[in-house]
């Protein structure tokens, strides 16, 4: 194991990363020096007002976009300096993601829907794993159903168990909720929360709805670049006590 | 609004660029056509226009009114006393007479092979080169001097140049004589001309030539210059009344119109024809615009809507819709109009590369080129847009606020199957009433054909689109179980919009169902030709004009019977006649040989009949006897092109294979034959040599004729196989040019893909960050134009053939073989494979370039 994995086990480890936008006079700066350790087996949940740049976190420790400083390790990898093809396979096997409008694809059924990464990956699907999954996620009745035939809740559950099939490291969820009305968005995050609990899965979650930070195990809070403050477990009323405070400064 | 949609469009260049070809191409080939078929006539009508500057009137033989296949034999020729007389008529200030043949002169290459490119004649001239007649000569005199003597020849600078000849060298030369040498003194072009295609010519001095070309004592014209103050009219009154019957005067007006008239036939033949191939790459087109601004305008959904919040009224969005579609018609027509000017180089140097060049002279370029290629090309885009405008009309303005709106369903679309099947029956109404109706006119059953076939094509596009699932789970086959997931997605995304699909095959279609149409109806052509000759023919060799099918000296053919090693020689002379008054083919037989070669499939009679030919018999072909209402015992007046007559009484009537027949309708005895005619020609000489035909008895064979090189001798299966090869020539002619319909359906292919990979960017984002490879995107999207391409062709591959069977059909009468060439189809299939990677390759790098961000990027 190379020396980079940090002492207490994180699996993902951003060492002062910094983003810049753009070049000289026009230039932003969405990350000014992050440096996070993400803990196995623990939700992260990052806030922030927007243009706090908590969705460009994590595009970079998810390796959708290279920091223009500083590096991120996943699982003792350093990612930021892979080619496209390193970078995709670190996705199939390190990496899961669930997005804000679903994106499932239209023409493939709930059952392909969920399959999809190990179809493209190759890899045969774990049976067991799979009725597992649909079970917990609730979708038994609806494996042959296309999306178009979905709620939107059902199409974030099916969004969910694709990005849980292949066992990633660590799941990233941008706004699960952003798109779901709030009973809908309560059952989501329910069952996120019980992937933490039930399979150990690491989850990254960017949100800006406090409720769902409030299922997490460690809240961070950006402004403006870099991060601002930090919380452990608490409730969606102390968040937003912390997210008031931060607008008020 | 106004500003709306020409903004819209400069930020849509690639889309407008690619749409924009559809059309492009299309109106390049009206323009092409008609500036190289302007050139063409433009050429010849200065050629005439020069050629008789000095001209007032024109005195040549009166031929008889014959015409087949709308060939008139050539004018008589006329006796050279009469030249004393035309010089004797009052307001004559010059005459003088001039020999001219198309037909026996043959300029000969180093290599003993004629010097010209096949099919095209060279004229042998005798022409009065002093300076006293100067104003008659057409010709211009480059280098060297005219001919004064019998050895002398002048050249054209054509000929000379790629012969790479100087003046001084000495030249041979076949004509009515057997090939001899004359000394090249000059090089000559015609007029200004710098080429006449692949036309040339040889000058001889008039006594040369007269002997030369069997005019002992003749001209085949006199060419007559007024005195001052005489009119063209009143010269040709005044000349008129001294000729005899056989000869008649012309004003030089009047036959400079003739003759430019003539070729005018042939240009707009060659207009139609090529014009043809322009309408089938622009309905292609049609198709690719349509689909093109159907796609867009269901991606703009959003846009519309918004339009129509901030106040937009329907009348606003369908004139944007429509201003784009002008836009774009109008800058693709001007692009196409210029890319003409290249094409018609094109066009000319693939015929060149066929063997037959064009005349040229400057480029024309007609305002009625400019005019007709707007007109077609923006009224086309206006047209194919139309629909797609009338769609964006209808988006609701609560569209802007909805995510994922899409267009709302036509009032239509509920009705397009059996639209489009009323469409297809129309089809084939119109196409059986082409086929079937005896008595339909050529335009109007041309007009059926087209009409036809367009809506055929329109209503199985139409229902292509319920076609595409099933055929598309048959084509996609391999894709999905070998193509791994990218296989798999591709095949769902070739059937997730089945009308988009459709109208994309459907382009390609067009193409693949033409080229599979000609592939098979010519394929039963190839066969029925074969079966023809080897039905008829039992010799086994023939001998034919180096071309193949020009008459020869009849000379050559008695040459061949003193070869060695020879058992049978016999020769099919041929012309032209009228017999009881119609035109028709005369053919003369040996009675004693003829059935040691050819075999007659009697009707009324048997080979006993040849036995009665005699100098009073004729066997003529079933089906001419009974256009002619004539039979057995029957009287025939033979008039031939010389004016000669002859009574014959039918011996025999035969049919031969209504494909190919290779004798002509009346036939009678060569000893007839040759008394009808001044300089009898041979269509065929057929052979047959003791035991089996070796390359030493073609050796020997050929060694017979060295004197008429331009002859040749093939065995009975080198004939067949060169005209089937002479035929594909042909064929890969109108491939080539049906290549620029598939061009434009390759666009289409491209614009629709770019279109899929735009619209599916945040889908792609996707597939990317869950693990796919940038070479699985691309294989995705290859695959996804494979499919569609493979669609195109499972429906274009049988409408070809149902056309060709149709056609086939309708030409019962000639008993064309029907057969499908199912290699050329393999082959055919395999094209529609390398179309669909190649309209792949810029989508699929697009779509392999896009960042996996994009799928979590939102607005």
């Amino acid at each position: 194991m190379s020396e980079s994995v940090s002492q207490n086990g994180a699996v993902v480890v951003a060492r002062d990363v910094m983003r810049r936008y753009g070049e000289g006079d026009t230039a932003v700066d969405a990350l000014r020096g992050v440096s996070v350790e993400i803990a196995p087996g623990k939700a992260t949940a990052v806030m922030g007002p927007s243009g706090s740049g908590k969705s460009t976190l994590m595009h970079i420790l998810a390796g959708l976009d290279k920091p223009t400083s500083g590096s991120v390790d996943i699982e003792g990898i350093e990612i930021t300096s892979l080619g496209d093809n390193d970078l995709t396979k670190l996705r199939r096997e390190h990496i899961g993601f669930v997005f804000q409008f679903f994106n499932l694809l239209p023409m493939l059924d709930a059952r392909e829907n969920i399959l999809l990464p190990l179809t493209i990956s190759g890899e045969k699907p774990d049976e067991e794993w799979f009725d597992q999954l649909v079970k917990d996620v609730g979708l038994e009745e609806r494996l042959s159903h296309r999306p178009a035939e979905l709620s939107g809740g059902q199409q974030q559950r099916v969004a969910i168990a694709r990005a849980l099939i292949s066992r990633p490291t660590v799941l990233f969820a941008d706004e699960p909720t952003g798109n779901l009305d709030s009973t809908t968005s309560q059952e989501i995050l329910e069952l996120l929360r019980r992937s933490v609990e039930q399979y150990g899965q690491t989850i990254v979650m960017v949100t800006h709805d406090a409720r769902a930070a409030a299922i997490a195990n460690r809240v961070l809070f950006l402004a403006d670049g870099t991060i601002v403050r930090e919380l452990g477990e608490c409730d969606a009323h102390t968040i937003h006590s912390v997210l008031d405070e931060l607008a008020a400064a | 609004m106004i500003k709306v949609a020409l903004r819209g469009l400069a930020g849509r260049k690639l889309r407008a660029v690619l749409t924009g070809i559809a059309i492009v191409l299309g109106v390049a080939m009206i323009s092409g056509t008609y500036i190289l078929t302007d050139t063409v006539q433009s050429a010849f009508t200065n050629l005439f226009t020069d050629s008789y500057a000095g001209t007032d009137a024109v005195v040549t033989g009166r031929g008889l009114d014959i015409s087949i296949d709308g060939e008139k034999p050539p004018d008589p020729p006329i006796p050279a006393s009469l030249l004393g007389t035309v010089r004797g008529v009052d307001g004559v200030a010059l005459a003088t007479g001039t020999v001219a043949d198309e037909q026996s002169t043959k300029i000969l290459a180093d290599d003993g092979s004629p010097a010209n490119a096949e099919g095209w004649p060279t004229l042998g001239f005798g022409i009065d080169t002093s300076q006293k007649y100067a104003q008659f000569n057409p010709l211009t005199l480059l280098e060297g001097t005219w001919p004064k003597s019998r050895e002398d020849v002048v050249i054209d600078a054509g000929t000379v140049d790629e012969q790479g000849w100087k003046v001084g060298d000495e030249v041979q030369i076949s004509t009515l004589q057997p090939k001899r040498a004359f000394t090249l003194v000059g090089v000559a072009q015609y007029g200004e001309l710098n080429s006449l295609g692949g036309l040339s010519f040889t000058v001889f001095t008039i006594p040369a030539a007269q002997e030369l070309l069997g005019r002992e004592g003749q001209y085949d014209a006199i060419s007559v210059a007024a005195r001052d103050g005489v009119s063209e009219d009143q010269l040709v009154s005044a000349i008129a009344p001294v000729l005899p019957n056989e000869a008649k005067v012309v004003s030089a007006t009047q036959e400079v119109q003739d003759q430019t008239d003539e070729v005018g036939e042939f240009t707009k033949f060659f207009r139609y024809f090529l014009l043809a191939f322009a309408g089938v790459a622009l309905f292609v087109g049609a198709f690719v615009i349509f689909n093109t601004f159907s796609i867009t305008v269901a991606q703009r959904t959003r846009e519309f809507a918004t339009l129509r919040t901030i106040g937009a009224s329907r009348r606003q969005v369908l004139g944007s819709v429509i201003l784009e579609s002008l836009v774009i018609g109008l800058l693709a027509s001007l692009v196409g109009l210029a890319l003409g000017v290249v094409l018609a180089e094109g066009i000319q140097a693939l015929f060149k590369s066929l063997g037959a060049d064009f005349p040229t002279a400057d480029r024309v370029f007609a305002l009625r080129t400019v005019v007709v290629s707007l007109a077609v090309g923006v009224g086309i885009t206006l047209i194919a847009g139309l629909l797609p405008a009338i769609r964006a009309t209808r988006v609701p303005p609560i569209a802007a606020v909805r995510e994922g709106a899409t267009l709302p369903r036509s009032r239509f679309q509920r009705f397009s199957p059996w639209i489009a099947g009323v469409v297809v029956v129309l089809a084939l109404v119109l196409l059986a009433r082409a086929m079937f109706t005896d008595e339909l006119g050529t335009g109007d059953r041309l007009l059926s054909i087209a009409g036809g076939v367009l809506l055929l094509f329109l209503g199985v596009a139409m229902l292509s689109s319920i076609l595409v699932r099933p055929i598309a789970r048959l084509v996609g086959l391999p894709a999905r179980s070998a193509g791994g997931a990218a296989g798999r997605l591709a095949s769902g995304n070739a059937v997730r919009n089945p009308v988009r699909t459709a109208s994309t095959a459907a382009a390609l279609m067009i193409g693949i169902a033409l080229v599979s149409f000609i592939a098979t109806l010519t394929n039963g052509m190839k066969a029925s030709n074969r079966q023809a000759i080897e039905d008829q023919v039992v010799a086994d060799y023939v001998m034919t004009a180096s071309d193949g099918y020009t008459p020869f000296v009849s000379a050559a053919g008695d040459a061949l019977a003193s070869s060695s090693g020879i058992e049978d020689v016999t020769s099919v002379r041929s012309d032209a006649a009228l017999v009881n008054g119609s035109s028709t083919g005369v053919g003369g037989i040996d009675p004693d040989t003829i059935a040691k070669a050819y075999v007659f499939e009697w009707n009324e009679g048997d080979d006993g009949a040849l036995a009665k030919l005699g100098t009073t018999g004729a066997v003529v072909s079933a089906n001419w006897a009974d256009d002619h209402d004539v039979g057995l015992g029957d009287q025939l007046q033979i008039t031939s092109t010389s004016g000669d007559k002859a009574t014959v009484s039918v011996v025999g009537t035969f049919e031969p294979p209504p494909f190919y027949p290779l004798l002509e309708s009346v036939n009678v005895s060569s000893q007839l034959f040759d008394s009808l005619y001044e300089r009898p020609r041979n269509r065929w000489t057929w052979a047959n040599v003791a035991g089996d035909p070796t390359a030493e008895s073609k050796r020997q064979l050929e060694s017979a004729v060295v004197g008429y090189p331009d002859t040749q001798i093939e065995t009975r299966e080198e004939w067949i196989d060169r005209e089937d090869s002479d035929f594909n020539q042909f064929i890969t002619f109108l491939y080539v040019m049906l290549t620029l319909a598939v061009f434009v359906s390759v666009f289409g292919m491209i614009n629709t893909l770019v279109l899929a990979v735009y619209e599916r960017t945040r889908e792609i984002g996707m597939l990317r960050a869950i693990g796919m490879t940038r070479r699985q995107v691309r294989r995705m999207i290859r695959q996804e134009s494979v499919i569609t391409a493979l669609i195109g062709a499972a429906i274009g591959l049988p409408l070809g053939i149902f056309l060709a069977a149709l056609v086939n059909r309708a030409l019962s009468q000639f008993e064309v073989s029907f057969s499908i060439p199912w290699g050329q189809l393999v082959v055919l299939t395999i094209v529609a494979i390398v179309i669909g990677i190649l309209a792949a390759i810029m989508p699929a790098r697009r779509a392999a370039k896009l960042n996996p961000l994009e799928a979590i990027a939102y607005e």
